[in-house]
């Protein structure tokens, strides 16, 4: 089981065998836990994979005979709208039954409903929002998150780039929160690894013609084009690139890791470097485990990306509920303990929250285009050295 | 700044300053002669782009792979579609309207556009991602220094003049454009004269229609992607083109188109400020000459003075 230690799930599984699962399940107390997350809209996807990942949680711990106490699980829609989250999350807050939460797919909704959070004082942990300012915009003690955010992105971002040997850079990127928080957070992290940005450019996200601000570039002459920004622009920018006979290589976003991209830009698309927070689920350290389980549940819908990191936040709350009970301040102060030397492992790895609330460990995935697919840098040929980025 | 920057510069300018061009004569066309103000006109120009790449996939299907067969298919294609399309707006949404206030075929138009880039949303498959355009040209490139010369880019740049000096010789040298003349000048008048009122302006609706659907194939093959919400910004400088050069009048519209190329340009090379700003420079720039000159660079002849 991939070398690490799942106690409650190897004796769940034990039982299983055994075929006594639900035996001893009556006696227990009842404890409710809530879920939020977008089940209709848009994401709906990712909202339903969450659900179904923590359901899993849910289901599992509820057929352990070890568990103290039966668990419910409450699963309210946000709609991907802040409006909504607000609502949802006054609703579970309310409802003084329930201990703890695994809450948000968007980071509009997060970030609007951290507030309720702290007045109602329910310990929650995010699942898949990336917005830095979740836990960094604020104090509450209540807020944590396990999935990464753009901040460890663009560290994980410069140090691979700076450690590649590139040296300079140029910076495009949207004037959006999303695209300034990029150009915020590289410029400082690839500062301090040795790199050095030699001009930064904001752009409208309707914007058509790039090609003015990428002659400019295409006269510094940077090693790398830093691209902040999504899916939209970023091939637009892609394809004018080459238009110019501009050399750089482009390094893009978590905004731009998408199929869209790569049908958009064609065979422009090759050898293009992003990164994203998390990982392909079957990448990560338990992810053959939480697949195995999930696909036995029989869900009608995939786990999608952040799946494994909702598993990874319910397995944490009802782990912290079985050690000091179903109380909501016990359960907020032993979450915010799990740091340093208290770090928990779990199936996304490990865990450790800083003073914020954010797990500090997070994991970061090195994409590169190859052959019309976002392949692991790991796997690629070109960290084989059988193709080669540009300038190398 | 070295020479072959400068040259890439005005390259991009005078490529972009093409496609605002071609945008704003369809305008000062329609305003010409009917005085009306046709907001649709950036999204005939995205569904002309989407009906050329529609045609090339459907080209390629039947089995068509000699580009220039292609570009001829697209090109012609998107335009007949488009000069349709253009002057079934004129009959039937535009001229009923006439005698009703004009903000009202101003808003008709308004939501029209609005119709057609959503259905393109919508109903083309995979509508709300960009879409890659197929180069069609020779995309050979040479490179001084830094400026790269791309062959495509040139061919672009050529047909474009080409177009612009075709509208011109319709215009003032043949009896159509006469005719277009004639009704822009005094639609009674010229209708005692008898010319055909409604043919003429559905003929006009028509030829700036088409030329919008070139602008959008030009679009396509200089930035080798489309998307449903191009036409959006491309109307709205148009427009702004057609303005500040004065409305109704042609060449004022491509003095516009090529201007306001050219401030954007300048508000990214030449400007102390970030290039996220040169938007707001140009239009600044654009509000400023409208104050100067309030009926445009440019004004039509004869000017209604009330």
């Amino acid at each position: 089981m991939t070398g690490i230690r799942f106690r409650h799930v190897a004796v769940f599984a034990a039982a299983l065998a055994l075929g006594l699962a639900p035996a001893a399940a009556g006696a227990k107390e009842k404890v409710k836990v809530g879920f939020i997350g977008p089940l209709t809209g848009g994401t709906s996807s990712n909202g339903i994979g969450g659900r179904n990942s923590v359901d899993l949680v849910v289901r599992l711990r509820n057929a352990d005979p070890k568990a103290k106490y039966e668990y419910e699980l409450i699963v309210l829609d946000d709609e991907c709208k802040p409006n909504i989250g607000v609502q949802a999350a006054t609703k579970l807050g309310a409802n003084k039954d329930v201990i703890a939460a695994a809450t948000h797919y968007c980071s509009a909704v997060a970030i609007s409903t951290v507030d309720v959070y702290h007045k109602f004082g329910l310990p929650i942990i995010v699942w898949g929002a990336v917005l830095p300012d979740i836990t960094y915009g604020n104090t509450y003690k209540e807020v944590h998150r396990v999935n990464g955010t753009m901040i460890n992105q663009n560290e994980t971002a410069a140090k691979f780039m700076t450690g590649l040997g590139y040296k300079t850079w140029a910076i495009i990127h949207d004037t959006t929160d999303y695209g300034k928080g990029h150009n915020k957070y590289f410029t400082q992290y690839v500062t301090e690894n040795g790199g050095k940005i030699l001009g930064r450019f904001g752009v409208t996200s309707d914007q058509q013609d790039f090609l003015a601000e990428l002659t400019k570039i295409k006269s510094l002459n940077p090693d790398v084009l830093y691209f902040g920004g999504l899916t939209p622009i970023g091939v637009r920018i892609r394809a004018q690139m080459e238009k110019l006979g501009l050399k750089a290589q482009f390094q893009g976003t978590s905004g731009i890791v998408s199929d869209t991209f790569l049908k958009g830009s064609g065979p422009l698309a090759e050898g293009v470097l992003a990164f994203r927070e998390g990982a392909p689920t079957e990448k990560l350290p338990g992810g053959k485990y939480f697949l195995e389980q999930y696909n036995k549940q029989g869900y009608s819908d995939p786990p999608e990306a952040y799946g494994a990191f909702a598993f990874t936040a319910m397995t944490l709350i009802l782990d912290t509920i079985e050690a000091v009970g179903p109380d909501r301040k016990k359960v907020r102060k032993a979450l915010n303990e799990v740091k340093g030397a208290n770090a928990v492992d779990s199936i996304t790895g490990k865990v450790a929250f800083d003073d914020h609330g954010q797990n500090t460990i997070a994991v970061i995935t090195k994409y590169v285009a190859q052959d019309g697919k976002w392949k692991v840098w790991e796997d690629s040929d070109y960290a084989k050295g059988l193709r080669k980025l540009k300038g190398k | 700044m070295d020479v072959g920057l400068f040259g890439q510069y005005v390259m991009n300018g005078l490529m972009l300053g093409m496609m605002y061009a071609l945008v704003a004569v369809g305008f000062t066309l329609y305003f010409g002669v009917l005085d009306v103000i046709n907001f649709s006109h950036g999204d005939v120009l995205t569904v002309g782009a989407f009906a050329g790449l529609a045609t090339y996939l459907g080209l390629s299907e039947i089995g068509v792979s000699w580009a220039p067969a292609q570009l001829a298919g697209v090109l012609v294609v998107a335009t007949v579609c488009m000069a349709v399309l253009g002057a079934a707006i004129a009959k039937y949404l535009v001229l009923p309207l006439k005698a009703a206030p004009p903000l009202n075929t101003l808003l008709l138009t308004l939501m029209l556009g609005t119709v057609l880039h959503e259905a393109i949303r919508l109903f083309y498959p995979l509508g709300a991602n960009p879409q890659r355009f197929p180069p069609l040209l020779p995309t050979q490139a040479y490179s001084f220094g830094n400026f790269t010369l791309r062959i495509d880019n040139v061919m672009l740049l050529l047909a474009g003049l080409g177009v612009i000096v075709g509208i011109h010789l319709v215009i003032n040298k043949t009896k159509l454009g006469l005719a277009i003349r004639a009704v822009a000048q005094d639609e009674e008048t010229a209708k005692t004269m008898g010319i055909n009122f409604t043919l003429i302006v559905l003929i006009t609706f028509a030829i700036g229609s088409g030329l919008a659907a070139f602008a959008g194939i030009l679009h396509g093959l200089y930035y080798g992607e489309i998307n449903f919400a191009m036409g959006l910004l491309l109307g709205v400088i148009g427009f702004s083109s057609a303005i500040v050069g004065g409305l109704g009048n042609i060449y004022g519209a491509i003095i516009g188109g090529f201007l306001f190329a050219a401030l954007q340009t300048i508000g990214v090379v030449a400007m102390p400020f970030p290039s996220a700003y040169k938007d707001v420079f140009a239009f600044t720039v654009i509000i400023l000459i409208m104050a100067w000159r309030p009926t445009g660079l440019i004004s039509e002849k004869i000017s209604e003075r009330v």
